[in-house]
């Protein structure tokens, strides 16, 4: 019986841990302005720059904000991968892009999937516009947007990305 | 050695659920509040930054990085981060400054536990292989601590009762409490047994919240003008990790970071002491050797309320502003970390 | 300007490790499979259970193995009204320290018992085994009170 069983070297030790998690005040202004259909951001009072989505605070100045700043659903490519390698529970198929995109009057990025385009054709300074569900489907989600896709328009140069008023880059430089 | 000054602290509320607020919500207000009490602009005009968090608490991997963007962190900043209460940010930040790296440092700790369930959370902080399966909680723990307290004849259920009735008491006079009130010794007893023999009364409730101070050299404080309370001494030491290696009934580790600090040195006018159940009060306010002549935890203590990982750094803070404002000359703030009053960290602040 | 919604999602966070047991962990847990209860003699004489795979004192290195009895006395104790999910027991029971007999230094587990009436320090206890153990802690299924124990 026992004596025949190697001795212990292991245990299985699973933790499981059950929370209520509560979103701050800024991210739950972000998203319920997401499932309105909006892009909110916020604009630093010390700096001036917007974040989308903000967390409540300017990471430069280490000041609060406040003031919201609706944002347009198109931006630009700041850099993005090509992704080949299944993810376990990702339902998405590779090869497929991942950027980060700054929306027009933004200063920051955030990651999202760029679609309906050439992966290989894919480039940085890139223009693109958002793809959103149905209004029917909409959430307190960030994929409410479906993914972005190419925009027809000239490529905004490296050192205007992250740059451009709400308007767009209008006439370069 | 260089002399630290404490120049500034400020502490939130202390508040059972706080809702719709993230880390950077709830720490930024506190940091504005230490900024104005210097005259600061922002954590770019002091040398060092530490922090004292638990991510587990609220369930968000890496809170304390996200912390940061309380900071303004353009151009980077020299920070740090302990896994503790935010009084061991303080130790730091005070070798940091001692060993000249630093004149000035900014420290603060935050703790949103309402997401989660605490006392099972701090089960997982036990040792892996005998106690965390078993989801042996801390509150289990105190309370099988004040049983040992209680059969060797050393304190009653009625002294434990006096804790609570005196912090209620003190309570009334701290805006920030989150339990306050004229409750007496023979109410207290009636109530049911928690997890006997703890009654609620006797367990520091939950809070969510936020604590800040600054600190830096006597010859920074005085350049920029400010009312400093020096801390003269610090010290902490760690007992073994399994509570049956211990004597639960003293704590030997106060005692010993007591005398390393000079606590005993002159006449102790106030004590703050995180004792998050009754039982310890007692069990801490011998190992301090405090007497009638100190008013321990005259803001109501933990018992009053706790804000996880911010507690132990508010005690030094109810010290330096009793001293501040001419209430006290000299005092001893006191924090722990762990079950059971593991490891301990005690300070002593003299007025300048 | 939009009032902001309190937005809330429960969640479970899971950690599914595995641990190794290294030579001393690993040879108590042994026991326990085998429904033995394993201690070892620190540098002061002390026998120590659960196991510590340094000395406590001394921080050296310990292989003194003594096997320790599955009675022991009761030296603190504290009563789980209301049993959370997670715990080894679902009914209230006593979380206790037991001194087994031939050891120096208690260790923590749960008892069941039918009220906090029936528990007492100094009252003896005794292991009672899961049907299948498999080399874990709560192959100790909990201590339950020795009939006619003092206490």
């Amino acid at each position: 019986m026992s004596a025949a069983r190697p001795d212990v070297t292991g245990i299985e030790a699973p933790v499981y841990l059950h929370y209520h998690f509560t979103a701050g005040t800024a991210p739950a202004r972000f998203l319920a302005r997401l499932r309105e259909g909006l892009l909110s951001g916020q604009r630093c009072p010390r700096c001036g720059n917007v974040y989308i989505p903000a967390r409540g605070s300017c990471p430069a100045c280490g000041v609060p904000t406040t003031e919201e700043v609706l944002l347009p659903d198109r931006g630009t490519v700041q850099s993005f991968t090509i992704v080949h390698i299944p993810i376990p529970g990702n339902p998405i198929e590779p090869p497929y892009v991942v950027a980060n995109i700054v929306l027009d009057g933004a200063n920051i990025s955030f990651i999202h999937l760029l679609s309906d385009c050439v992966n290989e054709a894919v480039r940085i300074g890139q223009r693109v516009q958002a793809v959103w569900r149905p209004p029917e489907e909409w959430d307190y989600a960030m994929d409410n947007i479906r993914h972005f896709r190419p925009l027809d328009e000239p490529d905004v140069p490296v050192e205007r990305i992250g740059t451009l008023p709400v308007s767009g880059p209008g006439v370069p430089r | 050695m260089r002399e630290i000054a404490v120049v500034a602290f400020s502490q939130s509320a202390c508040v059972a659920d706080i809702g719709a607020v993230n880390e950077v919500e709830l720490i930024m207000p506190q940091l504005q509040a230490v900024y104005a009490q210097v005259g600061l602009n922002s954590a770019q005009d002091v040398d060092f930054v530490c922090s004292g968090s638990c991510d587990y608490l609220q369930g968000a991997a890496f809170a304390f990085v996200a912390g940061v963007d309380a900071l303004g962190a353009v151009p980077p900043l020299k920070e740090s981060h302990v896994e503790m209460d935010a009084a061991w940010a303080l130790y730091e930040a005070v070798l940091k400054i001692r060993t000249g790296h630093a004149d000035s440092a900014l420290l603060y700790g935050f703790g949103k536990s309402s997401p989660g369930e605490l006392p099972a959370v701090l089960s997982q902080r036990l040792d892996p292989y005998y106690l965390a399966p078993l989801w042996l909680d801390t509150v289990s723990l105190a309370a099988l601590q004040a049983r040992m307290l209680l059969d060797s004849g050393s304190i009653t259920e009625s002294d434990m009762a006096a804790v609570v009735s005196r912090s209620r008491q003190n309570a009334q006079a701290n805006p920030l409490a989150q339990l306050a009130g004229d409750v007496g010794v023979a109410a207290l007893l009636q109530d049911d047994y928690l997890l006997a023999p703890l009654r609620r009364g006797d367990c520091a409730p939950v809070s969510d919240g936020a604590a800040a101070m600054i600190i830096a050299t006597v010859e920074q404080a005085r350049r920029w003008g400010v009312p400093y309370v020096r801390l003269t001494g610090i010290d902490q030491r760690i007992e073994s990790h399994n509570p049956c290696m211990r004597d639960l009934t003293d704590s030997v580790s106060t005692r010993q970071a007591a005398a390393a600090a000079g606590v005993h040195e002159a006449a102790l006018d106030v004590a703050e002491i995180y004792a998050p159940f009754s039982h310890q009060e007692i069990i801490l306010t011998r190992a301090l050797g405090l007497d009638e002549a100190t008013v321990v935890n005259p803001s109501g203590g933990v018992l009053a309320g706790n804000l996880m990982m911010a507690s132990g750094l508010a005690r030094v803070g109810e010290v330096f502003q009793r001293i501040v404002n001419g209430d006290a000359r000299r005092g001893v703030a006191h924090a722990t970390s762990g079950p059971c009053l593991q490891h301990n960290l005690v300070a002593v602040l003299e007025g300048a | 300007m939009a009032i902001t919604e309190k937005l809330s999602q429960e969640f479970e966070l899971g950690f599914t490790y595995t641990r190794s047991t290294g030579p001393v962990v690993g040879r108590f847990l042994t026991g326990l499979r085998d429904s033995r209860v394993l201690g070892i003699r620190g540098s002061d004489g002390r026998v120590l259970v659960p196991p510590p795979e340094y000395d406590p004192a001394t921080a050296a290195a310990l292989s003194d193995w003594v096997e320790v009895g599955q009675e022991g006395t009761v030296v603190s104790w504290c009563w789980v009204s209301e049993p959370r999910a997670s715990h080894p027991l679902q009914q209230p029971f006593a979380w206790v320290m037991v001194r087994l007999d031939g050891a120096d230094v208690p260790m923590i587990h749960c008892l069941q018992a039918s009220s906090a009436e029936a528990v007492s320090t100094g009252g003896r206890v005794r292991v009672a085994w899961v049907a299948e153990p498999r080399g874990h802690i709560t192959d100790i299924r909990c201590f339950v009170p020795v009939p006619g124990g003092a206490s």
